[in-house]
């Protein structure tokens, strides 16, 4: 512990943003009788983020720089049986990293939603709940105890639902709300599992105490089953993680959480909510080290989604949607990377993809702005002219996500491909031939987007939609041209377009091989030598961007942007041509592998009908039928034939009192000598 | 022939077990099942009487008086009983005095 950090400056971190949300809500809403206007709110939520982000960037300053680590329980909330229940700090440089990639990120995204949501009437409540996610998040991040992170990592999944149904006037946005809760319940039971087994076998919910007891853990066994403990905890854990963080086949809801507004699709499910559950998973490494088999379950989930999530990005025409299937592509990424122990690399990977592809989120938007709200790519193009900055921005992402050399997203890429080659877990294998196919993929679709959007013909007046929506929203002069958009919406494009850049060479080293996770994120070297291997093969930044381009993905990416522009600039004709030629690939990409069939007819069907099955057999049948009503009627029956008996007639009575003392008599007499 | 306890006692079983069988058998008359019970009594009055003397314990017949000074009260209380009854009912007949009936 250190003098450097005060709990009161670390509460500050997270109150900050609350209180910007609260004044939002409540004072701005009709909720508490809309007192304040628009410009208050949005200067009230901001100046709270801003708070959280100054504060946050000294503490990560102080963390990095003085050494400073703090791990102190603030309020004891309960104490059950021995298990206290309490809100703590634990911060290091993992927590410091996370906050301030949060706060940035919310930061340049409340400036983002001045300019994005001007024309809605919701403007206030969206400053509310997106500051209110702020919070949730840091709280999240900050925790030092399972219950607090829990509390987080509902309350981000709660924003996450009220933000994607923020238009509740839409019956989509409904379904994608309900659809990203529903979902998300059935990762959370499973990380509520894995938790309630911490706290039953561990005896404590502290980061700190069941990190100290790991070894323990790690030589017992599952109760009735020869599983080993932890695996099972583990294997509960990333289930939670599943679900939040959107992999394999949990990750249904991130595709149709598109429904919300850009500017949250950018912030939470791309940026930050979707990475809390990689945050988590790199936060217990001293856990999942224990289990080789869970390492292999999570190298498995994390290929799979990797590479066939990035399949369906190639044929979506939703911008937005080719955007959120690259996120669940890249997420897979860094599941791969905590898969194969190289937890420094996912949280690496994880910094990077949150600038960058918040970045590619925000230009969307602006592009979608830009055009009057149609967000089909077929009815784009073009578009470089009228929005340059935009343009230059979106060019900037699409670069970095796909790894170009010295661009922030290649070393924390080619460090995953790299850190999976040495892995030698038997999962591996399959998840680096997944990572390196992957890289072609990302850059085909990314590359195919960048071009319908920003090159070739405009096709604006070609869309046979663009008339019926969103007409009210620009009733003044309606020219189909795109216009560049104020610089409240740039601003944000710029300022996270730099990091997209830089910040992968110059945190490179540090992050991966120095000092900065040591004593944070615990890798047994011996067994999972991937990040010593990994160690020898990167010397710096600099050699590894040089290196960078004689290696395979750099071919592969290359390839894919060559595809890309063959097919949608030189020859527009080829796609079609090739669409009807693999109708059936296609047709299953298109109904994205029929999960969400799956989902609804199986799923959802088979637990309506095992809920009507217990209703009427287990509840009406069984309940009311055999044991409420069944109880009264035997005691009917019985009586019934009871009553027989009473003949009213005293001679009746008085001849059974004698035949009873007989009966006793004989008994005591003679049977009972 | 000498009468020894165990005549005695048979007289008691005799008398108790006619008393029984009036009980059982009269379906007609209210007024004979008292008498029947009133015939129980005694029976079992000789009883306490033929062991009081034979055991040559006098607290037997002591027991006797109270009982028959009980069983007047009741047999009053019986009859007083009875009059109502027939005032309500009209009859004493057994067979119609099933109202006790579940």
């Amino acid at each position: 512990m250190s003098q450097t950090l005060s709990a009161a400056t670390l509460l500050a971190v997270p109150l900050a943003p609350l209180a910007g949300s609260l004044i939002a809500g409540i004072l701005g809403t009709a909720f508490g009788g809309n007192r304040i206007g628009r410009t208050a709110s949005h200067t009230a939520t901001i100046l709270g983020v801003f708070i959280a982000f100054v504060l946050s960037a000294l503490t990560l300053k102080s963390v990095l720089v003085d050494g400073a680590r703090f791990n102190q329980t603030l309020y004891e909330w309960m104490v059950v049986g021995g298990l206290k229940m309490e809100v703590g700090f634990l911060i290091d440089s993992l927590t410091a990293v996370m906050m301030c990639v949060v706060t940035f990120v919310s930061l340049m995204v409340h400036l983002y939603t001045i300019g994005y949501m001007h024309d809605d009437d919701g403007y206030n409540r969206f400053f509310s709940y997106i500051s209110l996610f702020t919070f949730s998040m840091l709280m999240l991040v900050m925790s030092n105890n399972f219950l607090q992170l829990f509390f987080g990592w509902e309350a981000v999944g709660l924003v996450s639902y009220l933000l994607i149904g923020f238009w509740f006037n839409r019956p989509t946005a409904i379904f994608a709300n309900m659809k990203a809760f529903l979902v998300n319940r059935v990762g959370d039971f499973g990380f509520i599992l894995g938790i309630g087994l911490i706290a039953a076998y561990a005896g404590s919910l502290n980061y700190g105490e069941v990190f100290a007891k790991s070894g323990e853990l790690a030589k017992l066994g599952f109760p009735g089953t020869d599983w080993m403990l932890i695996t099972v905890i583990c294997i509960g854990l990333f289930i939670g993680a599943m679900g939040k963080s959107a992999q394999f086949p949990l990750h249904v809801w991130l595709p149709d959480s598109m429904e919300g507004p850009t500017p949250i699709s950018a912030l939470i499910h791309a940026a930050t909510m979707v990475t809390a559950g990689i945050f988590m998973v790199a936060r217990m490494s001293p856990l999942f080290e224990l289990s080789d088999t869970a390492l292999n379950f999570i190298l498995m989930i994390g290929a799979i989604t990797a590479l066939f999530m990035g399949f369906l990005g190639i044929i979506q025409n939703d911008i937005k949607r080719v955007v959120a299937y690259s996120t669940l592509s890249q997420l897979g990424y860094m599941t791969v990377a905590l898969g194969a122990s190289a937890y420094s690399v996912a949280v690496f990977h994880l910094m990077t993809h949150a600038f960058f592809k918040a970045l590619l989120f925000l230009a969307a938007g602006s592009v979608i702005m830009g055009l009057h709200h149609n967000q089909d790519i077929r009815w784009m193009g073009g578009v470089r002219k009228y929005m340059p900055i935009t343009w230059i921005t979106f060019l900037i992402g699409s670069l970095a996500l796909i790894g170009t050399p010295f661009f922030s997203g290649f070393y924390s890429k080619d460090a995953i491909i790299e850190a999976v080659h040495a892995s030698h877990l038997p999962a591996a294998g399959f998840a680096h031939f997944a990572v390196l196919a992957g890289v072609f993929v990302t850059a085909f679709y990314s590359f195919r987007l960048y071009f319908l959007v920003f090159h070739g013909k405009e096709r604006y007046d070609q869309n046979p939609d663009a008339h019926h929506d969103h007409d009210h929203h620009h009733g003044d002069g309606h020219d189909d041209k795109p216009h560049e958009s104020p610089w409240v919406v740039w601003l944000p494009l710029v300022l996270l377009a730099i990091p997209s850049v830089v910040i992968g060479a110059m945190t490179l080293m540090p992050m991966l091989f120095g000092d900065v996770f040591k004593g944070v994120i615990h890798v047994d070297a011996a067994r999972h030598p991937a990040m010593a291997e990994l160690a020898e093969e990167i010397h710096g930044w600099l050699p590894m961007g040089l290196h960078g381009f004689v290696t395979a993905p750099f071919w592969l990416a290359l390839a894919g942007v060559a595809a890309a522009y063959y097919m949608y600039m030189v020859n527009p004709a080829l796609p079609a041509a090739i669409k009807r030629m693999f109708q059936p690939v296609y047709t299953v990409l298109d109904n994205k592998y029929y999960l969400d069939w799956f989902n609804e007819n199986v799923i959802a069907r088979g637990v309506r009908m095992l809920g009507t099955g217990l209703w009427k057999g287990g509840d009406r049948a069984v309940i009311d039928g055999l044991v409420v009503n069944g109880s009264w009627k035997v005691v009917g029956w019985v009586a019934g034939a009871v009553r027989r008996l009473q003949s009213g007639y005293l001679y009746h009575y008085a001849l059974v009192m004698i035949l009873g003392i007989f009966v006793l008599m004989t008994y005591f007499v003679w049977l009972n000598k | 022939m000498t009468l020894t306890l165990a005549h005695y006692l048979t007289l008691g079983a005799i008398l108790f077990a006619l008393s029984m069988v009036g009980i059982f058998l009269n379906r007609k008359n209210i007024i004979v099942l008292l008498m029947a019970v009133e015939l129980m009594l005694l029976a079992i009055n000789m009883n306490f009487v033929a062991f009081s003397h034979y055991l040559g314990d006098m607290h037997g017949q002591v027991f006797v008086f109270f009982i028959l000074t009980v069983a007047a009260a009741e047999s009053a209380i019986g009859l007083a009983i009875l009059m109502l009854l027939f005032r309500n009912k009209s009859s004493i007949n057994v067979d119609e005095l099933n109202t006790l009936k579940g």
